[in-house]
C-alpha cells in the first residue's frame, strides 16, 4: 500500500491536479478548448522530440544534440528554399540530413563506444556550427502558404494537427515500448548492456536506431517549428534541450537508464505545459520560467533519492523495531 | 625501448602531439593571413585564453572526478554582472576586495552545485543543466534590463587587461595572462603533491572504490566544485575587465568552450587522467583557432563552431582509440620489465 501511494506517477497526477486548479483560479479562459489546444500548439516541437528522448534514456544514452538538430533541419530548410529549391525536396533534405546527423551521434555511440554525453555535446555545438554557417546572419522566411498553416491552425477541422502529432507519437512510442521485441530490449540495455550483448541482443542496432530515430523526429519538429514560426535564424530553437530532457527526467524515466514509464513522461509534459501557462498567466516572464523548469529538473531527481533514502530508513526503523520487540 | 617507456608516459606524447597541433596551426594561419605574425595577433589570442583558462582549471578538477559543470558559463557571466554593478555602486572599493568578492560569489554558486550534487545524489549534468538555467534567469530577473557600461567603471579596472607583466620590444606578456598562467601552475602542483589532488585522481579512475577506502568523496565533490565556481567568478572578473560592457547575455555559451578546451587538453570525460598543462594546451588550441578563424577570409567566421565540435569529437575518439592502446601497450611492457628482472 505505501509503495502504491508513493509511485512517481501518483505523485506527478497530483501535481498536475494541483497545477490545474491553481491555473482555474487564476484566470476564467483557462479550462477554454482554444487555450489548452494553444498549449499543445505552443510546444508540439519540444513534446515529440521529449517522446524520442524518452527511448534514449530508458536506454542509459543522452542525446543532448536534439535543439542543434531542430535548428540544423530548420536551416536547411531555410536555405534550399532561398536557392529556390522546390519545396517538398528541401523538406526531404532537410529530414534527411536530420537522420544524417542522428546517425552520425550513432555511429560514435554504438560503434565506436564513445560516451554519448560528449558525443552528443560535440554535436550540440557542431550541428549549431553548420545551422550557422547554412544562415549566418540571416533570418529566411517566405515559406509557401500551406507550410506556415501547419504550424499556425488545424489541419483536419476541429482536431488540430499538433494534438494529432501528440496523440500519434503516444501510440508509435507505447507501442514500440510495451509491444515490440526491440522495445522491451530498449529496457534491458538500459539495465546492463553486458547482459544484454551476452543474451544475445545486437546492442549496437538498437542504440544506432535510437539515436537515427531521434535526429529524425529533432528534424521533424525543427521542420515544424519552421512552420510555427514563419521564419527561420541560424539560433532557432537554442536551449530546447533543457525543457525536453526535463520533460522526461520529471516523468520519473531514471538517467542511469532500464526505468520509466511512458504514462510518467506524459503526465510530466502536460504539468510543464500547464506550469509554463500559469506562470505566464500571472505575468511572469518566460526567462523566469526557464529558471523554474531548470529547478524542476533538479528536483525530478532529487525528490525520488530522498523519498529512497526515506523509505530505506523506515524499513530499517520496522526492522530494528521488530528486533527489540522479538 | 623500454627505456622511452619508463621515462615518459603516454599522456605526454599526447601532450606533446597537442603542441605540434598548435604549431601546426599557427603555421597554416600564418600561411593564409596576411601581417598573421605580428605580437598583436598573439596577444589577443592569449588574452582570450587568459579568461578561458581560468575557467577550465576549474572544469578540470571537476572533471578529474567523473563529474561535469555546464553551469561555468552562467556563473561567469552572473559574477561579471553584479560585480560590475558592485563596483559602480561603490567606486571606492580596492582592487583586492573586487577580486576577493567575485571568488566568494563565484564559489557560492559552486557550493550549491557541490551540495546538490553530493549530498542530493543527483547526477552532475543533471544539477548543472539544471543551474546553468537557474543562475541565468536570476542574473536576468536581478539585472532589471540595465547593461554595465565601461564608462561607469573605475579606470584601474577598464585598463586592467592593457597592463603588461613586462615586456620585450613589441612581445609583451599582460598582467592577466600571467595571473591565468600562474593559475594553471598552482593548480597542477595541487594535483601533482597534495594529497587533496590526488584524491581526484582516486575518486575519478574508480569512485566506488575511492569510497570504500575511505576518501571523504561527498566533501571532496562539495570542495571541488567550490573551487570550480571560485576560479569561474575570477574568470567573471576578468571577463568584465576585458570587455566592460555586460549585458544579461555575458558568457552565455562558455561552458561548451570551456569543456571542448578541457576535452581536448586530453582530461578524460570519465575522469582519472588528465594535467592541468593539457588544459591550458586545449584552451590555446582553441583559442587560436577561434582568433585566427575571425581573420581568415576563405572561410566565413561561422565555421568556428561547427569546427569546434568536429575537434572535440576527433580528441575523444583518438582518446578511446589511440591512447588505450598505448596503455596498454606501456602496461605489457612493464609485465616484461619484471619479468625480465626477476
Amino acid at each position: 500500500m505505501t509503495r502504491k501511494l508513493l509511485s512517481w506517477e501518483a505523485l506527478l497526477l497530483f501535481i498536475l491536479i494541483v497545477v490545474v486548479l491553481i491555473n482555474v483560479n487564476l484566470s476564467p479562459f483557462y479550462l477554454g478548448l482554444n487555450n489548452q489546444i494553444n498549449l499543445f500548439q505552443l510546444s508540439i516541437e519540444k513534446i515529440i522530440v521529449a517522446l524520442a528522448m524518452t527511448l534514449i534514456i530508458i536506454n542509459a544514452e543522452i542525446d543532448l544534440s536534439v535543439a542543434s538538430v531542430m535548428g540544423l533541419a530548420a536551416c536547411t530548410l531555410a536555405y534550399l528554399h532561398a536557392h529556390e529549391q522546390p519545396f517538398v525536396l528541401s523538406l526531404a533534405v532537410s529530414l534527411l540530413i536530420g537522420a544524417a546527423a542522428g546517425a552520425f551521434n550513432g555511429f560514435w555511440v554504438a560503434y565506436a563506444g564513445l560516451p554519448s554525453l560528449v558525443v552528443t555535446l560535440a554535436g550540440l555545438i557542431g550541428y549549431r556550427g553548420l545551422a550557422l554557417v547554412l544562415l549566418e546572419d540571416e533570418s529566411i522566411g517566405g515559406f509557401p502558404e500551406w507550410f506556415n498553416q501547419v504550424g499556425q491552425q488545424g489541419l483536419m477541422g476541429s482536431v488540430p494537427f499538433s494534438l494529432l502529432l501528440f496523440g500519434l507519437g503516444v501510440v508509435v512510442v507505447w507501442v514500440v515500448l510495451q509491444r515490440s521485441e526491440n522495445g522491451r530490449y530498449i529496457y534491458v540495455i538500459g539495465n546492463s548492456a553486458d547482459v544484454a550483448r551476452y543474451s544475445g541482443v545486437n546492442v549496437k542496432r538498437v542504440k544506432m536506431a535510437l539515436f537515427v530515430a531521434s535526429g529524425l523526429v529533432s528534424a521533424l519538429a525543427g521542420i515544424l517549428l519552421a512552420a510555427r514560426l514563419g521564419a527561420v535564424r541560424g539560433s532557432t530553437a537554442q536551449g530546447f534541450e533543457l525543457d525536453i530532457i526535463t520533460m522526461v527526467l520529471l516523468g520519473g524515466v531514471s538517467i542511469f537508464g532500464g526505468s520509466g514509464t511512458l504514462t510518467g513522461v506524459v503526465l510530466s509534459i502536460l504539468i510543464i505545459l500547464n506550469l509554463r501557462n500559469g506562470l505566464s498567466l500571472v505575468n511572469i516572464s518566460g526567462n523566469t520560467q526557464t529558471g523554474i523548469i531548470g529547478l524542476l529538473l533538479i528536483l525530478s531527481v532529487l525528490i525520488p533519492n530522498w523519498l529512497a533514502s526515506a523509505q530505506s530508513w523506515w524499513a530499517r526503523r520496522q526492522e530494528s523495531a521488530a528486533q527489540v520487540s522479538g | 625501448m623500454n627505456s622511452i617507456r619508463r621515462t615518459i608516459r603516454p599522456e605526454q606524447i599526447r601532450e606533446f602531439i597537442l603542441v605540434l597541433l598548435i604549431f601546426a596551426a599557427i603555421l597554416f594561419f600564418g600561411s593564409q593571413i596576411e601581417n598573421y605574425y605580428q605580437p598583436r595577433t598573439f596577444t589577443r589570442i592569449a588574452s582570450s585564453v587568459a579568461i578561458l583558462v581560468v575557467v577550465a582549471v576549474g572544469q578540470t578538477l571537476v572533471v578529474l572526478m567523473r563529474n561535469i559543470d555546464l553551469s561555468v558559463g552562467s556563473i561567469v557571466g552572473f559574477t561579471a554582472y553584479f560585480v560590475g554593478r558592485a563596483i559602480v555602486n561603490n567606486p571606492e572599493l580596492s582592487p583586492l576586495s573586487i577580486v576577493l568578492l567575485a571568488m566568494l560569489m563565484g564559489g557560492i554558486l559552486g557550493l550549491v552545485n557541490g551540495i546538490i550534487i553530493a549530498y542530493g545524489r543527483v547526477p552532475a549534468i543533471i544539477t548543472t543543466l539544471g543551474t546553468l538555467a537557474i543562475y541565468r534567469s536570476l542574473l536576468v530577473q536581478f539585472s532589471d534590463a540595465q547593461t554595465i557600461i565601461t564608462s561607469a567603471l573605475p579606470e584601474w579596472l577598464v585598463n586592467l587587461p592593457q597592463v603588461n607583466a613586462f615586456a620585450i620590444g613589441e612581445w609583451e606578456l599582460k598582467l592577466i595572462v600571467l595571473i591565468a598562467l600562474v593559475i594553471v601552475v598552482i593548480f597542477q602542483l595541487v594535483v601533482t603533491y597534495l594529497p587533496w589532488g590526488r584524491r581526484l585522481y582516486a575518486i575519478g579512475s574508480n569512485p566506488d572504490a575511492a569510497a570504500m577506502s575511505g576518501l571523504p568523496v561527498t566533501r571532496m565533490t562539495v570542495s571541488a566544485y567550490t573551487l570550480c565556481g571560485a576560479l569561474s567568478g575570477l574568470a567573471g572578473f576578468l571577463f568584465l575587465a576585458r570587455f566592460g560592457n555586460i549585458t544579461v547575455v555575458a558568457a552565455q555559451g562558455m561552458e561548451l568552450q570551456v569543456v571542448a578546451a578541457v576535452v581536448v587538453g586530453g582530461i578524460n570525460i570519465f575522469g582519472g587522467t588528465g594535467s592541468m598543462f593539457g588544459a591550458l594546451l586545449g584552451t590555446v588550441l582553441i583559442a587560436t583557432l577561434e582568433q585566427s578563424l575571425l581573420r581568415w577570409r576563405i572561410v566565413s567566421e561561422f565555421w568556428r563552431d561547427a569546427l569546434l565540435g568536429l575537434l572535440i569529437l576527433l580528441a575523444v575518439a583518438t582518446d578511446s582509440v589511440i591512447l588505450s592502446r598505448l596503455r596498454a601497450f606501456w602496461a605489457r611492457g612493464g609485465v616484461e620489465q619484471v619479468q625480465i628482472e626477476n
